[in-house]
């Protein structure tokens, strides 16, 4: 296989690490040495081989170990899962998208044979070797979304469009940056965002949804979002804020390298051919801010976005606590030197 | 009563305003003491013929008589009152499920009858364009712990102290139509050793 599956964990002793290799190829979320909220989406075509934007839905060397944590999510907590009566129509649209497109991009990895409505799926760094008849859920274990959602990095919403609005109908969600599913399904699109500062007013989601309705077949789009998590946990959930929220007091300035970890989501939106919903990945990067200085342009200009940031965004994004300590080890690394645009490293 | 909204709107919950006719087949208003008033000021304000099309379902506060015997005077087409909300909206469901297309509701009162109310609504198939909400009386409102899921009605304080698991909850200005509650976080989850002043800000 080309890729070497770690074994590492996302909780209690916290193995997880990016490889040298792995980290040059990071989403690293700033195109700029400031930051700002703005819609900032761009098309989901293949980038640059070796990023994580070469295919539609990027697997690397965390995959397996993430799947490992989704289950264990999923045993503690069902409600991480969950769609409303109308949308198994856009659960096997979600099959279709993820079985189809890394069989054809990783073919090491994933195949699959489809005769008619007979199909038959390989998928072999988790094991799974499945016929099912595509449409029929008793067919399958669970529900197709579900299925699929539990073979796929990052978490997955999909979003039904009606009366003009977009609506969180259904999710697979056990690596969200502190929303639940549970509260926000059934929401539509200003419903569920209402918690998030400044931007309502700066009209970005206005702007979002109109963007999003119009979304073509075929035509994915892609951007990026950020935010601090101490220790590399991906259930960062509300449910389990009171497991999560006390590592913070865990921070010093001896451990805050290793600590500090750089969240992106790349999120993706697809739309889907069946039902007409859309399927909005969102895929969770962690990297700890040792590893993240190892590229002198990140360094310096992480310093000077957090350096800059502002105190709505500070708070919103909980990062209060460690803020001014964490500005002070990352200007180590900014030797005020100008940084080359975009956001690869150089 | 001004007829102003008492509470600055925000944006997961209903934004509606005073009660109005809407076009429709039918007319299903519901209200509690202290949205009685709002559905008095529709009917009598309404073109002849309007109430003939109107049902009326309504929570009085115990012991009070002068508001059901203004509402039964308004001659709707039907008129029952019932003792709790949650009786209320079970009525409403029986309601609705023989209600045909083109009916309007129309919700006055307290928090918890207009949440239960809408979602009973979406439960039954009520387009949300055929709801109206007018919110009074008491500010209190009914909040889901996000940690045990325990659902805590009339709160009236912020923070508040979850009965079930303990957790003092900051409760958030996100609302739930199909849980008809507002979100509650525990507020000092970092470090709950900090103690957090409890104030009563929901009246």
């Amino acid at each position: 296989m080309t890729i070497q599956f770690r074994n590492e964990t996302f909780r209690n002793d916290f193995t997880y690490a990016n490889s040298p290799g792995n980290i040059p190829r990071f989403p690293f979320p700033f195109p700029e040495d400031e930051y700002m909220y703005s819609t900032n989406v761009e098309p989901h075509h293949a980038t640059r081989v070796g990023s994580p934007f070469e295919h539609g839905f990027d697997v690397d060397e965390h995959y397996v170990a993430e799947m490992k944590d989704r289950a264990l999510v999923l045993a503690d907590d069902p409600g991480r899962c969950q769609a409303l009566p109308h949308m198994e129509t856009a659960g096997w649209d979600f099959v279709e998208l993820v079985m189809v497109s890394k069989a054809r991009d990783y073919p090491d990895l994933f195949e699959l044979t489809m005769e008619g409505d007979q199909w038959h799926w390989i998928n072999k760094p988790l094991q799974i070797d499945d016929k099912f008849t595509f449409g029929d859920a008793s067919t399958l274990p669970c529900h197709p979304m579900e299925y699929i959602g539990r073979q796929v990095q990052g978490d997955h919403a999909i979003l039904d469009q009606r009366d003009g609005n977009l609506w969180l109908d259904a999710g697979i969600i056990t690596a969200q940056a502190d929303w639940s599913l549970d509260f926000d399904v059934g929401m539509n699109f200003f419903e569920w965002h209402a918690p998030v500062p400044l931007a309502h007013e700066l009209g970005v989601f206005q702007r979002a949804l109109k963007f999003l309705l119009s979304l073509p077949q075929g035509q994915p789009s892609r951007r990026l979002n950020w935010t601090l998590t101490v220790n590399p946990r991906l259930d960062t959930s509300p449910e389990n804020y009171p497991k999560w929220g006390p590592d913070k007091l865990s921070v010093t300035p001896d451990n805050i390298g290793e600590k500090i970890h750089l969240r992106v989501e790349l999120q993706t939106f697809w739309r889907l051919p069946r039902s007409n919903a859309i399927l909005f990945p969102i895929r969770t990067y962690l990297m700890a801010m040792n590893e993240v200085v190892t590229q002198p342009k990140w360094g310096r200009r992480l310093h000077r976005v957090i350096r800059d940031l502002r105190p709505e965004l500070v708070e919103y994004k909980g990062l209060s606590r460690y803020h001014p300590m964490l500005v002070e080890w990352l200007s180590k690394y900014d030797d005020g030197a100008p940084t080359s645009p975009g956001i690869f490293p150089d | 009563m001004s007829e102003s909204l008492i509470e600055e709107r925000f944006l997961s919950r209903l934004t509606d305003g005073p009660l109005a006719i809407a076009p429709g087949l039918a007319h299903y208003f519901v209200a509690d003491a202290s949205g009685a008033e709002c559905i008095i000021r529709v009917a009598q304000s309404a073109p002849k013929g309007f109430i003939e099309k109107v049902h009326i379902l309504y929570v009085p506060t115990p012991g009070e008589n002068a508001l059901i015997t203004a509402l039964y005077a308004l001659g709707a087409k039907q008129f029952e009152h019932v003792p709790t909300i949650d009786e209320a909206i079970i009525k409403l469901g029986d309601w609705l499920s023989d209600a045909k297309m083109g009916s309007q509701l129309y919700l006055a009162g307290t928090e918890g009858l207009i949440g239960k109310a809408v979602a009973k609504g979406e439960e039954c198939g009520l387009d949300h364009t055929a709801v109206q909400c007018e919110q009074r009386g008491s500010l209190a409102r009914r909040v889901q712990c996000v940690h045990c899921k325990t659902m805590i009605e009339n709160v009236t304080t912020q923070p508040t102290k979850c009965p079930s698991c303990d957790l003092l909850l900051l409760v958030r200005d996100h609302y739930s139509r199909r849980l008809a509650a507002f979100q509650g976080v525990c507020i000092n989850a970092e470090d709950p050793s900090e103690v957090v002043e409890i104030k009563e800000v929901f009246k």
